[in-house]
């Protein structure tokens, strides 16, 4: 009789506890007047220590409301948390989403607020043109308007190792310009044994695919790379992006070239020496700061001269700030939301995380306040990125990428050439592979947005 | 002597049963239900532009070659985990039954890597096989094999089958050793007297006598292939180079969180369901009949 007395006062603990932490934990945020908002980011150490830093900046600059920060993992569990969220009624007031998950986010309808909208609700006057066009136009729609917050945007540049160009006897102030100087580099790299690997890349599609397109003023998709409607086809298969694919083949086979992987998985192989040269996103600089144990450089990304028009500007990479809508949110807190992004465009924001980062100054004004800081001068080279985006007036070729499931089609992409380098299949048909599934992804998406 | 159960009170059975039940309600039926009814529809990630879309998510996909390819890699990913983890844990495990100098000291270095979290062990067998950074794979290199993981899918499904392998022998090791110990030792002097060999000692009485545990293992480690690699793709292939060790559960995870396409994602895991609820039965069925017992 005790013992079973027993058991049932140890079982009734259990619960009584339980009950009494699960809602304590949510009971402990509600502090005083402030009106608390909701900001997830993709962003780990020790970027997101910088961004928790603005966070920080924006709460003491005022005091009506409270941003709080939370980290949730990388971009593509921030996406599906905020998703998970948005469908169970309690989504952020804030989300970062990579810039693929772009056509996702503006297909999302009313789970999203569209900046120009939430900036005219809250009366805060908000004048797009502040930001360099490669980076409003990517987050804006077909007619100009801004839907999301850029944030952190970065671009493809060539780094380059000067101490290995050294040695294999190439001046290391004249990095190659085109694709045929840069492998003549990489031969010489090789022959002379200046370093193991001539030529890498990070993210294969980004770089070889969407930003070659730009740099080349060829369309990446029809209807405006999608940014003109859902029933957008992918070009990726012209003579000229055959071409490209062959010289990377090429050069594989002769030993100047070396596949790193897809997504960043490459970038190691720069800083380690391995490789001498490397098309990689701007914001490599933390780590190539920290890691490099060599002189390097950067410059522009390399293209191909006998084409008309090259080189365009190149377009950007990274992430923006979405304002979510949940049931019940008050037009309070949206205006606490545009405040915090009013913040983030001032010039101080705006060149403090560029110069901490490596991320690309968004605004005029934010390069105009690096210039002034005398950031270039100390860090020469670091305004490659910017100029190589603002040298051009976009086109319709390099405005950016608006396409659905653009992850499974990137991924789809480095599949197909991951075959046609191990000369499984030619460079023309694994880019008509990639075309064919391609289009088989952007008409589910196209399905799935019109619905039944 | 049977005795009757403590509990005379009929509530207190459900009572103590129910956070187990609850558990398994939350984290187990609940989203098999989901998932099920995911399966049958048509949306957007936020749930927009629902619409009833029958079997059109099953259907596609037994019409993708990508995903009857995605089938054959994990046969042949979970075949060679099973086999190489199996023996080499049996292996080992008759080894260090044996009585040699410092037994306790290998068992407790043979058991370590059951601990290690998969991606740390992918990190471990990144170090050594990376092309570029990893000491063998540099070595393989040097003399000549063209190795490089990040290309060559036989490479890279060999990689991952290795680490995967790696950190199941420690479980399986563990599991034989405490079989052995628990086969009376007369039984083996009595072979031993009668002029059994070592080798016949193994399969005519060790063997048969353990398969109870092999058993059992065998079913723990297919479902540890089918399921629990996920880590260990992730860490080192993301399921490439080309499509070659994306497994099933990979797929998985990369059509409903990377590609964010819930449907298509649910219908691959309700395959998935239906696949181990065949082949727990055909293990319990069929197999467990040639099972001895002690």
């Amino acid at each position: 009789m005790e013992k079973r007395w027993r058991i049932c006062v140890v079982v009734l603990l259990i619960l009584v506890v339980a009950v009494l932490l699960g809602p304590q934990a949510t009971v402990a945020q509600a502090p005083g007047q402030r009106i608390q908002l909701e900001f997830w980011y993709a962003l780990g150490r020790p970027l997101g220590d910088t961004l928790e830093r603005i966070i920080a900046d924006f709460n003491a600059s005022q005091n009506r409301y409270l941003v709080k920060g939370t980290y949730k993992g990388g971009y593509a569990d921030t996406m599906v948390a905020a998703i998970a969220a948005y469908r169970a009624g309690a989504a952020p007031h804030i989300v970062q989403v990579y810039e693929v998950g772009t056509a996702t986010m503006i297909a999302a309808r009313e789970a999203i607020k569209p900046v120009h909208e939430l900036m005219r609700q809250a009366g805060i006057s908000f004048d797009p043109s502040i930001y360099i066009p490669a980076v409003r136009w990517y987050y804006s729609s077909s007619d100009g308007k801004m839907l999301a917050m850029p944030f952190n945007s970065s671009t493809a540049i060539l780094w380059y190792n000067k101490d290995a160009f050294r040695k294999a006897g190439l001046d290391p102030n004249k990095p190659p310009r085109t694709w045929a100087e840069l492998r003549a580099a990489a031969q010489r790299i090789r022959a002379t044994n200046a370093a193991p690997c001539g030529f890498t890349t990070a993210w294969p599609t980004w770089t070889q695919f969407e930003q070659f397109s730009a740099i080349h003023d060829v369309p990446f998709a029809t209807k405006m790379n999608g940014f003109e409607g859902l029933d957008a086809e992918l070009k990726i298969n012209s003579p000229l992006h055959v071409r490209h694919v062959q010289t990377l083949i090429d050069m594989l086979k002769e030993g100047t070239f070396k596949y790193g992987g897809r997504g960043s998985t490459a970038d190691g192989l720069f800083p380690s020496g391995e490789c001498a040269m490397i098309t990689g996103s701007s914001a490599l600089l933390g780590r190539v700061r920290r890691e490099a144990k060599f002189e390097w450089g950067v410059t522009y990304l390399p293209y191909y001269d006998d084409v008309k028009g090259a080189p365009k500007n190149s377009i950007i990479g990274g992430a923006a700030l979405w304002a979510m809508t949940a049931p019940r949110r008050t037009a309070e807190e949206y205006r606490g939301v545009a405040e915090f992004f009013k913040f983030l465009s001032g010039a101080n924001v705006d060149a403090f995380w560029h110069m901490e980062t490596g991320y690309l100054p968004l605004t005029f004004m934010g390069i105009e306040r690096a210039k002034a800081l005398g950031y270039y001068q100390k860090n020469p080279g670091m305004e490659i990125p910017y100029k190589q985006l603002t040298r051009t007036i976009p086109t319709p070729n390099t405005r950016g990428l608006r396409l659905g499931y653009l992850p499974e089609i990137r991924t789809v992409i480095e599949e197909e050439i991951e075959k046609a380098f191990q000369g499984q299949q030619t460079a023309k048909q694994a880019l008509d592979n990639a075309v064919r599934r391609g289009n088989e992804i952007l008409r589910r998406f196209e399905r799935d947005v019109k619905g039944g | 002597m049977r005795r009757r159960a403590i509990f005379d009170n009929k509530g207190l059975p459900y009572l103590l049963l129910l956070p187990q039940l609850v558990i398994v309600g939350i984290f187990f039926y609940w989203p098999a239900v989901q998932s099920i009814s995911l399966s049958l529809l048509r949306q957007t990630a936020f749930g927009f532009g629902v619409r009833f879309a029958g079997l059109q998510n099953f259907l596609e996909l037994l019409h993708d070659p990508y995903y009857l390819f995605s089938f054959r890699t994990t046969i042949l990913f979970s075949v060679a985990v099973v086999a190489v983890a199996m023996s080499l844990g049996l292996l080992l495990a008759v080894m260090a039954d044996s009585p040699i100098r410092g037994t306790g000291v290998y068992k407790t270095l043979l058991m370590w890597p059951y601990a290690i979290a998969p991606a740390v062990a992918a990190a471990l067998w990144l170090f050594l096989f990376h092309p570029s950074i990893g000491i063998i794979g540099r070595m393989l290199n040097a003399y000549g094999i063209r190795w490089d993981y990040m290309l060559n899918g036989s490479h890279a499904l060999l990689l991952v089958i290795l680490a995967a392998a790696w950190k199941q022998v420690s479980y399986n090791f563990i599991f034989f050793l405490a079989g052995l110990q628990s086969i009376p030792k007369s039984l083996l002097e009595a072979a031993e007297v009668d002029g059994a060999g070592a080798m016949q000692r193994f399969w005519r009485i060790l063997f048969p006598l353990l398969s109870p545990t092999t058993f059992f293992l065998l079913a723990v480690n297919m479902i540890f292939a089918f399921f629990e690699t996920f880590g260990v793709i992730h860490a080192l292939t993301k399921g490439g180079p080309a499509k070659a060790t994306e497994t099933l559960v990979y797929k998985v995870y990369v059509d409903g969180v990377i590609n964010l396409d819930l449907g298509r994602s649910s219908a691959q895991s309700v395959i998935l369901l239906i696949i181990v609820g065949i082949g727990t039965m055909i293990q319990f069925r069929y197999l467990e009949r040639r099972v001895y017992y002690l």
